[in-house]
């Protein structure tokens, strides 16, 4: 199957599409009525107020709430036309493919190379060449190459935040994902260093789907293609209110709360 | 008090926490000195080469009652370590939240806060008596793991729930199975915790003399096999004091013992700080 991005050119990230997606925490109903297309080898932003459930959202796509003790989930949700709830669907083969970012940079407290090699190795890869191959060109697309390339014996906890989270990126890369998603994967880091991680998200997005939760919506008007606006309604359960293309989002919001949102009236 | 600066209940802290700092290291200094001191000059080669004799003159050297504690904790250690990480693995890892959960915990903490000589008498009428082991290495040993299993189970637990939920995150995230996981990430980061376990453990096995005492005999010959009897380091300290005059010669084996736990723990640190770095890639 052949996918086109934004751009027209062919794209190896997966589309994923949402259906009347419902989830809960025990009785508490943390999102309703979720539909949402989303397009490959893009950069889609979520954004609104705290709780309303975007993180929640985000963690659906690689089944990581399936951790969590008494969740539920009603409706779909399609990667490349295929409900990844399906009980024919292995959760392992599907965090491979959703790779994530996470708030807080959480390399392992082993070496820069062991970080990489983790992922692939698990995954089968033993021969030592193609181990060192795999670790240069994730350390490659994530930009942090020519930084740690006389350092990769050394622990991953003595770099810096920035470098610290272009290593997650970089070892989520190592097992070839499809989509990625990022957690407010800057929330924790200096201005220069969000500046490299959202260069990098543009360059990724040639070949990934990339979907970023962010409380930033400078940033989200920055990096994103298609922004979904999520908030929460009166008992608390989070509700897709407005998506669409980036610039009409932050130019021409067709709902009054989406505006009120991105011009800071809440929130 | 409520008029007490801030910065005179700093003082007052810093002095309580210096003062309680000092008092424990003096307590070490003088406890092991004073064995090191009393006990060292009846070490020679003899006394270390030679099998207690027996006597109200307490003749003889300590070899045999050497071998046996070092057997003892060998045999114990094989049994005990596997066993006591796989549980605390299961109930860490695993376990869900619920009454079958409560109970293993609810026992296990009961468990831990038994009397050794109640295990001892437990051994006994086990492994001794019914299993026929009689009184020998074996029954010493499983009695021992019956004894420690408890702290070696929560000592763990705790190792494992110190490292953070984030590293677990990371790794189920890029699609590894739950073992591997545990295996690649989760234990290797809690080796040091895990170390803390298993010294604690010998510690208390060095340190048992009536359990044993029930479930070991107190021969005094260099058991050749698991199914023969022994005389632990710890017992015979107790036999020298109690059944003959000789002191200088029970202060001698207490010395002997200390430097032999010191030994054990400095080898158990080196062999985990290896471990640990060939597991995290980085030797």
């Amino acid at each position: 199957m052949t996918i086109y991005n934004f751009n027209g050119q062919t794209c190896r990230g997966g589309k994923i599409k949402v259906n009347n997606l419902n989830f809960y925490y025990g009785s508490f109903q943390a999102l309703r009525n979720i539909n949402l297309d989303i397009p490959g080898c893009a950069i889609t932003a979520i954004i609104g107020p705290s709780g309303c459930g975007k993180s929640s959202f985000l963690r659906l796509l690689n089944r990581m709430n399936d951790l969590i003790y008494g969740s539920r989930i009603e409706g779909t949700i399609e990667l490349d036309g295929k409900n990844i709830f399906d009980k024919t669907v292995d959760v392992v083969d599907l965090r491979k493919n959703v790779g994530m970012v996470f708030q807080k940079p959480n390399p392992f407290p082993i070496s820069i190379f062991d970080n990489i090699a983790f992922g692939p190795k698990q995954h089968g890869k033993k021969n030592k060449m193609e181990l060192e191959e795999i670790v240069e060109n994730s350390l490659k697309q994530a930009a942090l190459w020519d930084e740690v390339k006389d350092k990769l014996g050394q622990s991953a906890l003595a770099l810096s935040g920035g470098q610290q989270q272009r290593l997650c990126i970089a070892r989520v890369l190592s097992v070839e994902p499809e989509v990625i998603l990022m957690d407010e994967p800057c929330s924790a880091l200096d201005p220069m260093a969000t500046l490299k991680i959202e260069d990098l998200m543009r360059t990724l997005a040639k070949n990934y789907t990339i979907i970023i939760v962010t409380h930033n919506m400078q940033q989200a008007a920055r990096v994103s293609d298609t922004t979904a606006f999520f908030m929460m309604e009166p008992d608390r359960a989070g509700s897709l209110v407005e998506y669409g293309s980036t610039s009409e989002i932050f130019t021409n919001p067709k709902d009054k709360r989406t505006e009120d949102y991105i011009t800071g009236r809440f929130g | 008090m409520r008029n007490v600066s801030a910065k005179q209940t700093q003082k007052m802290a810093m002095a309580g926490i210096w003062g309680g700092g000092i008092i424990t290291l003096l307590l070490l200094i003088v406890i092991i000195g004073y064995v090191l001191i009393q006990g060292l000059p009846a070490v020679n080669w003899e006394f270390l080469t030679t099998n207690p004799k027996g006597g109200l003159s307490g003749e003889g050297g300590i070899l045999s009652t050497v071998v046996s504690t070092l057997y003892l904790i060998g045999v114990t250690l094989v049994l005990l370590v596997p066993i006591g990480i796989g549980s605390a693995i299961y109930l860490s890892e695993y376990a869900p939240n619920n009454r079958l959960t409560r109970i293993i915990r609810y026992g296990i903490e009961t468990l831990a806060g038994i009397p050794s000589i109640i295990f001892g008498l437990f051994g006994y009428a086990l492994f001794v008596t019914v299993l026929s082991f009689n009184f020998s290495i074996l029954s010493g040993a499983l009695t021992l793991v019956c004894l420690l299993l408890p702290t070696m189970i929560t000592t763990t637990e705790e190792a494992l729930k110190a490292v953070s939920y984030s590293y677990r995150e990371a790794a189920l995230a890029l699609g590894t199975t739950r073992w591997q996981m545990i295996s690649r990430i989760v234990l290797p980061s809690a080796i040091p915790g895990i170390v803390t376990a298993v010294i604690l453990c010998i510690g208390r096995a060095i340190g048992e003399t009536a359990c044993l005492y029930v479930t070991m005999g107190g021969s005094a010959a260099i058991p050749s096999s698991l199914l023969e009897g022994g005389r632990t380091l710890s017992l015979h300290v107790y036999y020298l004091a109690m059944e003959t005059n000789a002191m200088d010669k029970a202060m001698a084996t207490a010395a002997v013992l200390i430097i032999i736990i010191i030994l054990i723990n400095a080898l158990t640190n080196w062999l985990a700080g290896r471990f640990q770095k060939r597991m995290k890639g980085l030797l």
